[in-house]
């Protein structure tokens, strides 16, 4: 019997990790890099590490089912004669047909309209099915332009110019050629089956006193009727804030690094942008500045899932959130019921994120109509109708835990931070302490 | 014809007046007077009415016109017939960029030149110009015809879709993707169409066609510079 | 991000309405550019001239005066609201320069030269013409800006033009991406840049090629390789005028030439009321293409 030496164990490396490996395997042989849907997948800092300072002696909180604690928001009071009046402060992203199936369209604009909120069309232009089943719809102004004409921006109820977004602040991209159908092809004026590539910039504005003279022109056009939003990407909320109040925005959609996409890089999802917790404050400050805090309303999005987010990102000083991705799976998209198709497409349930492929077994992220069959609008509705009806009793639970009448009153001395990453970006306290990171009060 | 005068009407009245123009209106000629390069003239007009502009225009006059006729006897700024439906916008000057951005129909002649961009992502327009084209001209065009009687600038064509250019004169550099093609019967046809409506003074025969490659419809990694 | 005039006269006719034409042409700019205004203008060329500014100035000009006097009692200064102009002999202004710096450390030195005065303020361009009573200035050349402040503070210092050596200025029309590392290595050359403001690194990058024997045009056509991001430039010198923009020309710009003068609008809007505009050469310049007038 001969003694073997001890021998260490295999060891993983932390830098070349199995997922590294595998995408570096992937780029060699394919030559091309990895395009996704969704959002940043990476851990940032969060909601989750912050807190709220519920009332007991030195504040007297409201009492819960009973005493009132409203949540209407209306967008768009500065320059539009038709401002629009939210019930709750929740509203659903931009994402375009084309993207999404028709009945995925269908079944956004029926669950917001029920829970008395406004939905939002993407890149591609505005579909009969969501138009019809809106009560209230914001049409989006992008740089493509794909389906844009006079008659659809009258008949939104607010124009939303989309400059960028989370995923990808400063990006254009390509979205593959499986989901340009002959219908989404011809919405497009492109031809069917083609990998469409979108631009970074718009085709006739650069830069913010541009965009002021593109303000006008869309007024102009719809008879100063319309709130018109800017949406940016977050990356340099304080400025591209301050630019839109100066441009003459009614209202900013700020859409930090967690929000999604249908498709781009995920390089870009993942290593270009700001959390959106760490977006929301400077914002909120160059509102402050110009004097224009509630007046010109802030909206943010990029990763808001529950009452609890919405509750935090107002008393940060949001006047609304939206939501995209939270909105997909409350209709179904990534359930478990799925994850032998999930398996067959190399995912598992809660990972699937080829969107751009087309082949969605949860029939959302996708033109196929077989595919597309499988939901069911009015009742995938029913369930955005509930998870909004849910989101919005839970942010209330906190606002009268914390004595507020109206979510709005809500303010970052609530909240307090687990972490010091969080605390800074948030700026508010580190938990027990009056230590703001960078702020001084230590 | 009815007169309206920017030095004594605002924007909003006068856009107000242009748009509540009905389908079987009896006003059907305008002019517009001492537009001194004003920005969002005339947009958003959805009537079959004549409207000229004597002067020079800011950024986007005729902003997504439909059915409207809209004459500039000066020049127009940036972003001149943006997003066009349907109707015919003239500028008797040039046109600065972006001239017939996004434009999904009708027809745009440019008498002078027009500077960059011009066409860019054209959705189905007609551009004419009678003089030179910028650089970037038709970047990402997708439906549509541009004419062009003079010279193109660096890059025309870039990122072509299915758009069709015609170029009289020189052109300084194709975009990726954009290469020469052949001119056929349909193409000569299509273009003395084109040229008669825009009241060019020139034989289909004299110019030559640009259009997609389509080597960037389905991503290659050997192209993946054009990107 | 902002609005730019300019006004190049070729001829003596025109020059006592300098100032009224770029004056009118800067207000029809204020919708580019709410947050500030500034304007270079090349008046009747002396030994030397400084322009300075303070933020306190009914106190600290008459102090200054005084100060000036007991140094050499040829130098005069002349008011305007916050801005003066000092005359004074140049071989006596390096020296004058680096004592002011120390007895009066509020005060900004805005630009310096034979020719060139410059005013800069923040607010509306109609109250700050106003302010300067620039309508009433003659000159041979001069360049205004509104601007609309991009990722730099509202301030004074922040305004164009930016000045960076003798009869020089620029302004810009844009953002520049790389304007941080620029800043780093013109420290380097010792070059100070002292505003945050990404314009003011292009014009000190220009002085410092014409610090290396370049002459604007070359220092301009240098810039095309150096300067990243978007820009439309306009620059003076003491008998210049420039223009140039980045290859992507994104930025509007407008020229327009007749006999009398060339004229720089970024939009034709500020052209409209320019003797002659109806009969001018109007274009726009091309991409990285340099356009140089030189008296």
């Amino acid at each position: 019997m001969t003694d073997q030496p001890p021998r260490t164990q295999p060891r993983l490396s932390a830098t070349f990790t199995n997922d590294v490996n595998s995408e570096i395997r992937r780029a060699a042989a394919t030559g091309i890099y990895d395009i996704r849907g969704g959002g940043a997948k990476r851990r940032v800092p969060h909601f989750d590490d912050l807190l709220f300072l519920g009332a007991s002696i030195s504040r007297y909180p409201l009492e819960g089912y009973r005493e009132r604690c409203d949540t209407a928001v209306t967008l768009g009071t500065r320059f539009a004669k038709k401002p629009i009046r939210l019930d709750i402060p929740i509203t659903i992203a931009g994402m375009s047909f084309g993207a999404l199936s028709g009945q995925a369209k269908e079944a956004l604009g029926r669950g917001a309209t029920m829970a008395g909120t406004s939905t939002t069309t993407g890149d591609g232009g505005m579909t009969e099915e969501e138009r019809g089943h809106s009560k209230l719809l914001v049409y989006q102004y992008l740089p493509s332009r794909y389906g844009m004409n006079p008659d659809d921006l009258r008949r939104a109820d607010a124009i939303e110019i989309v400059v960028g977004q989370g995923a990808k602040p400063g990006g254009g991209g390509m979205l593959l050629g499986q989901k340009i159908t002959e219908r989404v092809a011809g919405m497009r004026d492109l031809p069917v089956g083609i990998d469409q590539r979108s631009a970074c910039r718009h085709p006739d504005w650069t830069g913010p006193d541009d965009l002021e003279i593109k303000i006008l022109e869309l007024r102009e056009i719809t008879g100063w009727e319309k709130p018109i939003y800017v949406k940016v990407g977050g990356a340099r909320p304080y400025y591209d804030t301050a630019l839109s109040v100066k441009a003459g925005a009614d209202v900013i959609v700020l859409d930090g690094m967690q929000g999604g996409t249908a498709a781009t890089q995920d390089v870009f999802i993942e290593n270009v942008g700001l959390p959106t917790l760490a977006c929301i404050r400077p914002a909120v400050q160059a509102l402050q500045d110009l004097g224009m805090h509630r007046k010109v309303q802030l909206v943010v999005s990029g990763g808001i899932r529950s009452g609890a987010d919405v509750a935090k990102a107002l008393a940060l000083g949001a006047d609304a959130v939206s939501i995209g991705t939270a909105a997909l799976v409350a209709l179904g998209d990534n359930d478990p019921r799925w994850e032998a198709e999930y398996n067959a497409l190399g995912s598992t349930a809660g990972a699937y994120d080829d969107w751009h492929e087309g082949r969605d077994p949860a029939g959302i992220t996708t033109q196929d109509p077989a595919l597309a069959s499988r939901l069911d609008p009015v009742e995938a509705a029913r369930r955005l109708r509930n998870y909004l009806a849910v989101m919005t009793l839970e942010c209330q639970t906190i606002a009268r835990a914390c004595g507020k009448s109206h979510v709005h009153n809500l303010e970052p001395e609530d909240l307090c931070a687990l972490t010091i990453e969080a605390a800074a970006m948030a700026g508010v306290p580190l938990a027990g302490t009056d230590w703001i990171p960078g702020r001084g009060g230590y | 014809m009815q007169t309206i005068d920017m030095a004594t009407t605002d924007l909003r009245s006068l856009n107000a007046m242009l748009q509540g123009q009905p389908q079987d209106t009896n006003e059907t000629a305008w002019e517009v007077l001492n537009p001194r390069g004003a920005h969002a003239l005339a947009v958003g007009l959805d009537a079959p009415i004549a409207v000229t502009v004597r002067g020079s225009t800011g950024y986007y006059c005729a902003g997504m016109n439909k059915q409207a006729s809209v004459t500039v006897t000066g020049s127009a700024g940036p972003g001149v017939a943006e997003n066009m439906m349907s109707g015919t916008v003239v500028i008797d000057g040039d046109a600065s960029q972006y001239a017939g951005a996004t434009g999904h129909g009708g027809l745009l002649v440019v008498k002078g030149n027009a500077s960059s961009r011009c066409g860019i992502s054209m959705k189905g327009i007609d551009i004419v110009v009678h003089g030179n084209v910028g650089h970037m001209s038709a970047f990402m065009a997708q439906k549509g015809n541009l004419v062009v009687l003079g010279d193109a600038g660096d890059a025309l064509g870039d990122s072509l879709y299915e758009a069709r250019l015609f170029v009289r004169g020189s052109v300084k550099s194709l975009g990726a993707d954009c290469v020469e093609k052949e001119m056929r019967p349909e193409h000569l046809t299509l273009l003395a169409e084109l040229l008669d409506r825009a009241g060019a003074d020139a034989r289909p025969e004299e110019f030559r066609r640009y259009g997609s490659a389509r080597q960037l419809y389905h991503f290659k990694v050997d192209n993946a510079s054009a990107y | 991000m902002c609005g730019i005039v300019g006004l190049f006269l070729k001829t003596e006719t025109l020059r006592p309405r300098l100032g009224g034409l770029l004056t009118d042409m800067l207000i029809t700019m204020t919708d580019r550019g709410p947050d500030s205004a500034g304007i270079a203008v090349y008046g009747a060329p002396q030994d030397h001239k400084l322009t300075v500014q303070s933020d306190t100035p009914d106190t600290v000009f008459p102090a200054l005066e005084h100060w000036l006097q007991e140094q050499d009692a040829t130098i005069t200064l002349r008011r305007l609201d916050t801005h003066a102009v000092v005359s004074l002999p140049a071989e006596r202004a390096g020296a004058i320069r680096a004592a002011l710096a120390g007895d009066f450390p509020g005060l900004r030195v805005m630009g310096s030269g034979k020719a060139m005065e410059i005013f800069k303020e923040v607010g509306l361009p109609r109250d700050v013409a106003d302010r300067f009573g620039l309508r009433e200035m003659a000159g041979s050349h001069g360049i205004g800006h509104t601007r609309m402040a991009t990722e730099s503070a509202v301030t004074t210092d922040g305004a164009h033009p930016f000045s960076t050596g003798p009869d020089q200025c620029l302004v810009h029309n844009g953002s520049l991406s790389n304007h941080n590392g620029l800043r780093r290595t013109l420290a380097r050359e010792g070059i100070t840049v002292s505003s945050q403001n990404d314009s003011e690194v292009a014009a000190a990058y220009l002085t410092w090629k014409m610090r290396e024997g370049a002459n604007l045009g070359q220092a301009l056509e240098a810039g095309l390789s150096d300067l990243d991001g978007f820009y439309t430039f306009v620059v003076g010198t003491e008998t210049g005028f420039g223009v140039l923009r980045d290859p992507v020309a994104c930025k509007p710009a407008v020229l327009a030439e007749t006999e009398d003068y060339v004229a720089f609008g970024s939009e034709y809007r500020a052209l409209v009321d320019l003797p002659g505009i109806d009969t001018a050469r109007v274009w726009e310049p091309e991409p990285a293409t340099v356009y140089f007038w030189e008296r």
